[in-house]
């Protein structure tokens, strides 16, 4: 039998049976309004609030802080422009690895009058706390920094951001400045990292069920109490009038089940997956010469690999994996709908050869040794041939050099 | 220090447009030459006794290729086309169809084989995603210019002939030259090309194109 090994669960999960299962009853038996007054329509009403309740005391918030929403572009798109039309030419803060989905949102906030600054990473992936001092105006409203990054999973310490903009927060109610909304994008890290929005210091979070063996199209945002925020989608003013539309209830309760089932395995499941990311990210290191990392070694998310390989492209490495039963993704321009390689891992400082070589494998609840280990014994060979293919000797010296002279500049928008 | 500059979030950090969304399936053919590409040099050191060799590209547009050519002299007609390439699953199958298009038959006249469109590879493959058709793009000109290193080693200088210019935005009227030209003017953003040039101003759907075009000739004159 041909193997099957899916390992882009980065890019989404299976959904959990056990989710499936939950949601069921939401389809055809309970499918009433949460706005009628009847039976059915409280019995959807009830399930929101228990699923709202059940996010909440996940993320240590009051259940009436969290607005539901289409997903996570949805959640992100609502913090930032929702925060910000009450704002208007308020000045934004975001970081050059995000997300599509924030950066593309500051394009429309630039187009809207809105001031933009883009923060560099160092070599590993961390946004220094420096640059956001720096970038900091007097019309700042609103920062947006990830909690993890999807492509190479390198895991920001927000818990030390958020303190520092609070920080800096005092000294502006000192001053008559006004205040600053921090929002992260947790998205990548619903099932694996510890969303306490207290002790992260952040006003505003987004997570969706896409990642964490949830439904897609369904997605959460924290709103701390007393966050100025305007709705972007009007109507019949469900969700406290910030996100108007039918609740998506089979979806909510997914979203909720499926956040509860991984935090009752996340431990476990959180050292199982490490053990198995470092053994693939050692081995490929050993085996394959003219291999690098992306991303910090550790501070990454446990089931996050991202290598680049030299010397040959992402896209026909992809094609020959996918021929031998596994998935995963690169971050070559070629498989881009843009043509563009890899913003996250040009922002490191690497050239644009190593972005079109680079390979994210991310494992999942499914993934076993056995599958690992598959990967271990046929990606060499891969590797090889194309690299006898290919006329392209990369400098391992020149690209250590460029990383290092990278400019890392704050980009003003 | 910060730089102030009027660009977009999104190119700021190299993630550029959205929109383009044509879906992306490879057919048969184009699997058969990317699985068993026709031709393919496994090592290099060994290519000896060619006539003419050519290379065009660079790995940090994605898209590198090297070609090996053996001429028959007697009848002016390739004989043997070999090449390499550091590229995607499209730039290796239109390669190794262009090896296969150059030497079948008894081999193509020089002059013909000069004449190569990157649309006459893509139809004999049945096709491309339409996003994919610039990754097909650098074989004809690889092969030009091992042609033209062929000339060059074998005395007829006079045949070498100059690159031909490729319209890139047919409402502006702008080629890749002109491009070229932008950018070797110290033009390196779209907005500083667009200013010279107009391209894509009318026609946004040739932009991922000109934006390719600009880094690649970036990193090729100030790389
Ligand atoms: C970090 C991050 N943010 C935002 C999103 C967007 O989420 P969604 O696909 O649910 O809209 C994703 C997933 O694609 C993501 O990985």
């Amino acid at each position: 039998m041909k193997k099957n090994i899916y390992l882009d669960h980065a890019s989404t999960t299976p959904t959990d049976p056990r989710v499936v299962k939950a949601m069921e009853p939401y389809w055809t038996k309970y499918y009433g309004n949460p706005s009628s007054l009847y039976q059915l329509g409280l019995q959807s009403k009830n399930a929101i609030t228990l699923a709202r309740v059940k996010i909440s005391q996940l993320l240590d918030c009051q259940a009436d802080e969290l607005i539901f929403t289409g997903g996570g572009t949805e959640s992100i798109n609502l913090a930032l422009k929702g925060v910000l039309q009450k704002n208007p030419g308020a000045h934004f803060i975001t970081s050059s690895i995000e997300h599509h989905a924030v950066l593309h949102t500051a394009d429309t906030l630039k187009k809207l009058g809105h001031s933009v600054s883009i923060l560099p990473v160092d070599d590993q992936g961390f946004i220094r706390l420096e640059d956001i001092e720096k970038a900091i105006k007097d019309n700042t409203k609103l920062i947006s920094i990830m909690i993890a990054n999807n492509e190479i999973g390198v895991i920001q310490d927000i818990q030390k951001i958020g303190a520092l903009i609070e920080k800096i927060n005092r000294e502006r109610i000192a001053k008559g400045l006004p205040i600053i909304y921090f929002h992260t994008d947790a998205c990548q890290a619903g099932g694996t990292l510890d969303l306490n929005v207290k002790k992260l210091h952040v006003d505003l979070l987004t997570i969706n069920g896409s990642k964490v063996y949830g439904p897609k199209g369904v997605g959460a945002l924290y709103m701390k109490t007393g966050t100025n925020l305007g709705p972007i989608i009007d109507g019949g003013g469900q969700e406290k009038n910030i996100r108007s539309g039918t609740e998506n209830v089979p979806g909510i309760v997914g979203l909720a089940t499926a956040l509860e089932l991984a935090h009752q395995s996340q431990t476990k499941e959180n050292a199982r997956l490490i053990k198995l990311r470092d053994k693939l990210i050692k081995e490929i290191l050993a085996i394959i010469p003219k291999t690098r990392l992306n991303g910090h070694p550790s501070q990454r998310l446990p089931n996050n690999v991202n290598i680049s390989i030299l010397d040959i492209e992402g896209e026909a490495m992809l094609l020959y994996l996918d021929e031998i039963g596994i998935q995963a993704s690169t971050g070559s321009a070629c498989t881009s709908t843009t043509l563009d390689p890899s913003h996250v891992i040009r922002a490191l400082g690497c050239p644009y050869e190593v972005a079109h070589g680079s390979m994210r494998f991310t494992l999942g609840k499914a993934t076993t040794e056995d599958d690992i280990d598959y990967v271990i014994k046929h990606l060499p060979k891969i590797v090889d041939h194309l690299r006898h293919a290919s006329p392209v000797r990369v400098d391992m010296d020149e690209v250590a050099k460029a990383i290092k002279n990278a400019p890392r500049q704050i980009i003003e928008l | 220090m910060t730089t102030k500059k009027k660009i977009s979030a999104a190119s700021a950090v190299d993630v550029v447009p959205k929109g383009t969304n044509d879906v992306w399936v490879y057919t048969d053919i184009v699997k058969e030459h990317f699985f068993h590409p026709k031709n393919l040099v496994m090592d290099a050191s060994a290519m000896k006794g060619y006539d003419g060799l050519g290379m065009v590209g660079s790995p940090a547009c994605g898209d590198m290729m090297k070609i090996w050519i053996k001429v028959d002299k007697k009848d002016d007609r390739l004989q043997e086309m070999k090449w390499q390439t550091f590229g995607c699953g499209s730039a290796i199958a239109a390669t190794s169809m262009l090896s296969v298009m150059v030497t079948e038959n008894g081999g193509m006249k020089i002059a013909q084989a000069l004449s190569i469109k990157p649309q006459d590879i893509t139809k004999r493959l049945g096709d491309l995603p339409t996003r994919k058709i610039h990754c097909s793009v650098l074989g004809d000109k690889a092969l030009r210019s091992a042609i033209n290193n062929y000339f060059i080693k074998s005395h007829q200088k006079d045949r070498v002939v100059k690159e031909q210019v490729r319209i890139i935005d047919k409402a502006a009227n702008v080629t890749d030259h002109d491009i070229e030209e932008a950018v070797l003017e110290g033009a390196q953003t779209l907005e500083a090309v667009q200013k010279k040039t107009k391209v894509g101003v009318g026609n946004p759907e040739v932009i991922p194109e000109v934006e390719q075009l600009i880094r690649f000739y970036t990193e090729k004159y100030f790389g």
